[in-house]
């Protein structure tokens, strides 16, 4: 075997022009399938980074109405929600995929929002218990987080982002001022800033939309005040982190289906309208948490990139048709040159399976040699591409494994006949050949 | 007794007729014989010499090689019986162009699935019978026709065949280097060996102990004498001519 590896690798160099050429079908197919793989899983990671996050990995379940993100302050139907007790926070976070659960209420653009006569407009104000900054990927900047006394005791107090630090204090440490919420004074204690790791790469207008809704800023209080401000609790939303990227939507789903045996669903009115239209006022109007499962998204729009390069890998795999059909050419030019050479070796007590191997062997020998040009080319191509689309590209190192296998597996399919053919030949024939 | 042939035939289908080839041979070599068949081109010889080479079969009749019924081998014993048991010198020697004497030498060796260290080690032995020791690792290009021809008659040796079989060994070369395979194939058959050489030259077949001569597929015993000796009287004739001419 070794031996027949090393007479195939002889005659290929003693051939370099004739092999090279018998290689090329394949070398151009194995480099458009590798260029172009490598470029969906950058594109996939790229989706993927810009959707999720790098290493943030965490899920809102965000109590819905219809579509909409549920708002006491809009909406109708608040009744039918209740408050999320601790209790149900304890059994999401005992879930398996599930690192770390907060619960928070939102109100977005708050207008009753003063610092020292200024109205402040846009700014979202979230009340957070205990794990939101560490759920959230928030670190406090300037000052200090909430301490367990100040949750407990409905002490006064706020965290402030960069965005309402910069547009409201205008450069003065907004640590010990008095912000004034619904009518109620809030002193700053500090103020948070994202993590870069959970900051999503934004690449676009709509980019920046799904990530800064809020771009007025955010205000964060003690959840236990939100009664303070606003006379009633209300019904909380939920982040999770989950362990790992790929449990992402399964620990989203889950944690969901726990917060929805909170919410009593109104069927009153489906019950005495039964049309198609009440119905889907009904689904207007119903109230669900939903994991926002960005996952989920990020994998349709992979698919979705994923469904048009598969074509391009067909085409791909044609050329790679086309030159396995080159090679089945020249070896059989090949055995028809070395009749004589076959006859000698049948002479001298080769067998038809010696023959027949040796002809296989360097069949893939070939092949696999240009399996493996093509797969440099192709990382070569990925990456001259990857520079002038400025897109990320990841070579897949299964891509290479599977492009090398299946040259070799060319070289076997497209060498076999002409090497039965070979070991076929009567060694009298062969011997008188010129 | 190393072969045996009786009453073989052989013919050969040219469109819907057979040709006959060979008639009715019969011969036999015991071991240690040294034999030359001689005819001319068109003769069977060349058949004659596959069906003993156990390249081809025959048509019909017994050909017992040591022991063994040809007719009755399948594709892969007679493969066995050619590696082990025959070695093959060719006019044209046959090898391998890209491959070192050495390597060629190994060949049969490989075949016979011998490992690689006692190869090397019976291929070099092989070469140092034919005094080409000091040209092992030499590509049959940069070899001279005479040690072309040697460097196969060590790769017919090295598997210690019961049959060495000839074909021609000389018709590619000069008359020194002829001389010289000749010499070789005295002094192997002076060590043991069995030979049946085929050739059409009446200068070489008198190098063998026995001569044999066929013509239209059959053996011709009596009429051999005379042709052998007429060519005899003509070279020796235009010997005298040419010393004849240079005296003059």
């Amino acid at each position: 075997m070794f031996e027949n590896v090393r007479l195939s690798l002889q005659g290929i160099l003693s051939h370099k022009i004739r092999s090279f050429l018998t290689m090329l079908g394949i070398i151009i197919g194995i480099a458009a399938i590798i260029a172009i793989v490598s470029i969906i899983e950058g594109t996939k990671e790229t989706i993927k980074k810009n959707l999720i996050g790098a290493g943030n990995n965490t899920v809102q379940i965000r109590l819905m109405q219809g579509d909409y993100a549920y708002e006491p302050g809009y909406m109708q139907g608040g009744e039918n929600v209740r408050v999320i007790a601790d209790s149900y926070k304890d059994r999401i976070k005992a879930l398996d995929e599930v690192e770390r659960c907060t619960l928070y209420r939102q109100r977005e653009y708050v207008d009753n929002f003063y610092y020292k006569n200024k109205s402040l407009q846009g700014i979202t104000l979230l009340g957070i218990d205990a794990d939101y900054l560490e759920t959230a990927g928030l670190d406090v900047a300037q000052g200090v987080a909430f301490s367990e006394k100040q949750h407990k005791e409905f002490t006064k107090v706020a965290l402030i982002d960069e965005n309402v630090a910069r547009s409201t204090f205008d450069g003065e440490d907004p640590v010990g001022k008095i912000i004034d919420i619904s009518g109620e004074p809030f002193t700053v204690v500090g103020v948070v800033t994202k993590r870069s790791g959970f900051e999503p790469t934004i690449n676009s207008v709509e980019d920046y939309y799904t990530y800064n809704k809020t771009s007025g800023g955010q205000v964060l209080i003690p959840t236990e005040d939100w009664s303070i401000c606003f006379q009633y609790d209300e019904p909380q939303h939920c982040i999770i982190q989950a362990k790992n990227t790929d449990s992402m939507t399964t620990a989203g789903k889950k944690a969901a289906d726990i917060l929805n045996e909170n919410v009593r669903v109104n069927t009153a009115s489906s019950e005495t309208e039964d049309s198609a239209e009440a119905a889907a006022e009904f689904a207007m109007m119903k109230l669900e948490y939903k994991s926002e499962s960005l996952l989920e998204q990020a994998k349709a729009l992979q698919d979705l990139s994923q469904s048009t390069n598969k074509m391009l890998i067909w085409i791909a795999s044609i050329s790679l048709l086309v030159g396995g059909i080159g090679v089945m050419n020249i070896m059989l030019v090949s055995v028809t040159e070395r009749t004589r050479e076959i006859g000698l070796k049948k002479a001298l007590g080769a067998r038809k399976r010696t023959i027949l191997s040796q002809f296989l062997t360097e069949a893939s020998v070939l092949t696999s040699i240009g399996g493996l040009i093509g797969v440099l080319t192709g990382i070569g191509l990925a990456s001259i591409i990857a520079n002038l689309l400025e897109t990320p590209v990841a070579i897949s190192g299964k891509a290479v494994a599977i492009s090398v296998a299946f040259s070799i597996v060319v070289g076997i399919v497209f060498g076999l006949l002409p090497s039965i053919k070979a070991s076929n030949l009567n060694p009298i024939d062969a011997l008188r050949y010129e | 007794m190393v072969f045996d042939l009786k009453g073989i035939y052989k013919d050969y289908m040219q469109g819907k007729d057979p040709v006959p080839v060979l008639k009715d041979i019969t011969l036999s070599v015991d071991e240690g014989e040294y034999v030359a068949i001689m005819g001319p081109s068109g003769s069977g010889k060349s058949t004659l010499m596959n069906i003993i080479g156990c390249l081809d079969k025959q048509t019909s009749g017994d050909f017992t090689f040591d022991g063994t019924d040809v007719m009755q081998c399948t594709d892969r014993q007679l493969s066995e019986i050619r590696n082990a048991k025959i070695g093959f010198v060719f006019q044209n020697f046959n090898l391998l162009p890209r491959q070192s004497a050495l390597e060629n030498v190994e060949l049969p060796l490989l075949y016979a699935g011998v490992p690689k260290k006692q190869r090397r080690e019976r291929a070099i032995e092989a070469l140092k019978r034919v005094g080409l020791e000091d040209r092992m690792d030499f590509k049959p290009t940069q070899l001279s026709g005479g040690q072309k021809q040697r460097v196969a008659i060590a790769r017919a040796i090295v598997n210690k065949p019961r049959l060495l079989l000839a074909d021609e060994p000389t018709g590619a070369l000069d008359t020194k280097s002829g001389d010289q395979v000749m010499e070789l194939f005295k002094e192997l058959n002076e060590e043991g060996a069995t030979i049946v050489m085929i050739t059409h030259e009446p200068d070489i077949a008198k190098c063998a102990k026995r001569i044999m001569y066929i013509r239209d597929g059959q053996i011709y015993t009596g009429a051999f004498n005379t042709r052998a000796a007429q060519a005899e009287k003509e070279a020796q004739a235009a010997e005298t001519k040419q010393e004849g001419t240079e005296q003059a």
